[in-house]
């Protein structure tokens, strides 16, 4: 149980770091499109570890509601469809709209 | 395609939402949930069985399987791509030079587009902003310019996909 412990908080912990480097390239990348790739991507696995991390812990000490990680494998399945599509979404609508890529060298917007 | 196959699509995915819904709620006995049950997913058949079942479905089984044994390269992707994204957010002189970049494949088909284009998108430095199914054109937005090569001289991605659903790049 202890080993099972320490794996899941490696889980947790990943998924947290990768949650909070999302967070900080959102404030310190340059423009709208930059962002979409801080949030975008470490939102993806951020979400997903954490939701693997549970998965593995309620595999471990509640086993008698099998269905439960089942679910869980669902969620993250759908997370992984379901944000990439998003991200293309919101970049195709901001690009149709004519929102000027940030260059090398501009200033920040 | 014919109205017998929108009928049996429909049926199809009437079928497969409800198993899902007895899955998801557990509640077999109680009659309030089975009701519900059937009025949302024929529902959502009505609304969008068409996305699941098409009418031609050649050597599905074996695209599945393809595709099957193609996620856990595309995961291992997105792994590459989060660190890649926190070293370029946590490194304080930031290296990122963006740049918007087009290129064609030979893709056509729904499925395969879609997949090239979410797969683009998580990972390393690139995200998807126009596909047009027509001639198979992508533009995309890089964050630097080795992903930008990545994906126009390198073409891994674009191998593996055009593999997974057997459309010859």
């Amino acid at each position: 149980m202890f080993l099972v412990n320490v794996i899941v908080t490696l889980f947790l912990a990943g998924g947290v770091f990768f949650l909070l480097v999302g967070s900080i390239g959102l404030l310190r990348f340059p423009d709208f499109y930059t962002r979409l790739h801080a949030t975008g991507k470490c939102d993806t696995l951020g979400g997903g570890l954490i939701i693997f991390g549970l998965l593995i812990y309620h595999l471990f000490h509640y086993f008698h509601y099998p269905l439960v990680p089942v679910r869980l494998l669902f969620l993250i399945f759908f997370i992984f469809i379901a944000n990439p599509t998003a991200t293309h979404t919101v970049m195709k609508a901001a690009y149709r709209t004519g929102v000027k890529p940030w260059k090398l060298g501009e200033k920040r917007q | 395609m014919n109205h017998r196959g929108k009928g049996f699509g429909f049926l199809i995915t009437f079928i497969l939402m409800f198993l899902f819904w007895i899955f998801l709620s557990e509640q077999i006995s109680s009659p309030f949930h089975l009701i519900a049950g059937v009025i949302s997913s024929a529902l959502v058949a009505f609304l969008s069985h068409d996305l699941l079942v098409k009418g031609k479905s050649e050597k599905i089984l074996l695209k599945s399987w393809r595709l099957f044994r193609y996620i856990p390269w595309e995961l291992w992707q997105i792994v590459l791509a989060n660190i890649d994204v926190a070293y370029r957010v946590l490194h304080p002189k930031m290296p990122i030079d963006p740049c918007v970049i087009e290129f064609e494949t030979s893709l056509r088909g729904d499925f395969a587009l879609t997949t090239l284009a979410n797969s683009i998108t998580l990972t390393p430095g690139t995200i998807t902003i126009t596909v047009e199914p027509r001639n198979g054109k992508f533009q995309v937005h890089a964050i630097a310019k080795e992903p930008a090569d990545a994906l126009l001289v390198v073409q891994t991605m674009q191998k593996k996909v055009a593999e997974v659903f057997m459309e010859t790049n």
